[in-house]
């Protein structure tokens, strides 16, 4: 049985005009979509910026209202739960945003940082049990138990995904949506922390749903592939038969922009 | 036409700080760049590429403590020891920059038509016609509707149209030299290719040069004549392209190719950087 099933999904956005804000139009971001995502693998979600594949990730987790169309993690659908019945799948289910320079709050210091998601979902964690879990964090991701306390800007960006992975990791979640992880990171940063998530998936025994716009790190990482445009699975299959038999031509559009060495 | 080089670049050292915390960004580069020619300057965050770009026009922020030193001969000028009125005339009109994020380095509260205008009176006053001047720039990027876009505010374009328009500004002064720092890190791959493919154009009907700052070589392929490979504020390496790409002298040349995910050529685990083998 697979981990995650997302059936039909929709999500659309009002577009308000005019002085009364009256909604005048939709736009179509996510256009009914679906897919099965098994547990442990790793699915990359691949198109263009505007092509809905950051909002399907957003709507999973419940970051974005639904419009129709459900989302079934194991046996329940996540689309029509309130916000107290979510709580659990919040544990379950955790995000790693693109941007570490604007995902991390800068006045707060890593122990809370990454003990924030603990606080909420563990309260009746010890503060010393907590910052000893914080610790064991950053030495998983590679980062010194030293730095725990200091503020993010003391962090260059590949050390403060790593900051962002260890708090996503913080709660123990089967499932990890990764949204363009390594998309601002240099080339060589960007190697180090594919590599981590590699090594973290086999110790923890967790699924991935890997969104990116770039195929040659797809290729490499994952198992499964989506192609999103405009709000429209336009091909899915197995990473390797995706990218080497393309039948879509947006596909085959995206695989001759990649730059060859 | 004479020999010699446009760009001439002897012992730059840059340093940040003072007397208790300098830190030295550039130490002691030299490098030229002719007429006509695209160079790509190829290192990780922190190499001093961009500060090297920055210091071609004194752009580095005097708060800094920053200290520059050695000989950046621009043509006859020598623009480190410039002052402050004839350096403005470089910036922009003989040196032009566009950078890693146009919705940051465009001005959020004018218009496209706007701020291409300011490049225009600032550094081409003999354009009598700005209106129809500044359309041109923009068909000549590859924007549709050009008019439109004249009136519209950055918010209103997308990242590769943003990154069009400043291209645009930057081309308004017709500027000897392009430093473009990064110009496709922010965008997806298919605008990418397109941006590459639009200055390589622009360039061989400008005859401007281009100086390409990049973390990846994968951008460098088939567009820049010659490369330059910084590291911790050194150059490790430099000559023509195909070469470098093809036999990488220095370990650091070839770890960065390597670490680059490579379409069709899966790898179990991607190769990373070993700085303790590349600084011995």
């Amino acid at each position: 049985m697979s981990l995650l099933k997302v059936e039909n999904l929709k999500v659309h956005f009002p577009v308000r005009t005019g002085l009364l804000q009256r909604v005048t139009d939709h736009i179509f971001a996510v256009d009914g979509i679906s897919f099965e995502i098994a547990q442990g693998s790793c699915v990359g979600l691949v198109g263009e910026s505007g092509s809905g594949k950051s909002t399907t990730g957003k709507a999973i987790i419940g970051l974005n209202p639904t419009t129709a169309g459900s989302i079934h993690y194991e046996s329940t659908n996540l689309s029509g739960l309130n916000t107290s019945d979510f709580l659990p799948f919040r544990k379950k289910i955790q995000m790693v945003f693109q941007d570490p320079f604007n995902s991390l709050n800068p006045r707060m210091r890593v122990e809370a940082l990454i003990g924030e998601p603990l606080e909420i979902h563990f309260p009746e964690m010890s503060r010393s049990a907590r910052r000893a879990r914080v610790s064991e964090l950053l030495t998983q991701v590679g980062l010194s138990p030293d730095s725990i306390d200091r503020y993010p800007h003391a962090f260059s960006g590949g050390q403060r995904q790593r900051i962002g992975i260890a708090r996503a990791l913080a709660v123990k979640p089967e499932f990890l949506i990764l949204d363009e992880p390594v998309s601002a990171l240099d080339v060589s940063v960007q190697a180090q922390i594919i590599n981590l998530l590699a090594d973290l998936k086999e110790e923890f025994n967790l699924t991935y749903l890997f969104i990116s716009h770039d195929l040659a790190v797809v290729e490499h990482f994952c198992d499964y592939t989506l192609v999103m445009n405009e709000g429209k699975v336009v091909e899915q299959g197995e990473t390797e038969k995706v990218l080497n038999q393309p039948r879509d031509a947006y596909t085959r559009r995206l695989i001759d922009a990649v730059p060859s060495l | 036409m004479s020999n010699k080089p446009l760009l001439n670049v002897k012992d730059l050292h840059i340093s940040f700080g003072q007397v208790n915390s300098i830190s030295h960004a550039v130490q002691g580069i030299s490098f030229k760049i002719e007429k006509g020619e695209t160079v790509a300057v190829v290192g990780e965050s922190g190499s001093g590429k961009s500060v090297t770009a920055m210091a071609l026009t004194r752009l580095l922020p005097e708060s800094a403590h920053c200290k520059i030193t050695g000989c950046i001969q621009l043509e006859e000028q020598d623009t480190l020891a410039l002052e402050a009125d004839a350096l403005r005339e470089i910036r922009g009109g003989k040196i032009a920059y566009i950078f890693q994020e146009p919705s940051t380095s465009l001005n959020p509260v004018y218009t496209i038509g706007f701020q291409i205008k300011e490049a225009l009176d600032l550094h081409r006053p003999e354009v009598t016609d700005q209106q129809a001047e500044a359309e041109r720039l923009l068909d000549a990027v590859g924007i549709k509707d050009p008019r439109q876009t004249l009136n519209d505010y950055p918010h209103q374009l997308s990242g590769g149209m943003q990154q069009r328009a400043m291209i645009a500004m930057a081309l308004a002064c017709q500027p000897k030299l392009l430093v473009a720092d990064e110009p496709t890190t922010a965008l997806d791959v298919t605008i990418q290719a397109q941006i590459i493919e639009l200055l390589k154009k622009l360039k061989s009907e400008q005859e401007m040069s281009i100086m390409l700052i990049t973390h990846n070589f994968g951008i460098v392929t088939g567009f820049a004549d010659r490369v330059i490979v910084m590291f911790r504020g050194n150059i490790v390496e430099s000559g023509p392209t195909d070469e470098v790409l093809k036999n990488p002298q220095h370990p650091y040349t070839q770890a960065l190719i390597d670490c680059i995910p490579k379409l069709g050529k899966k790898q179990d685990r991607l190769t990373t950087i070993d700085y303790e083998k590349i600084t011995g």
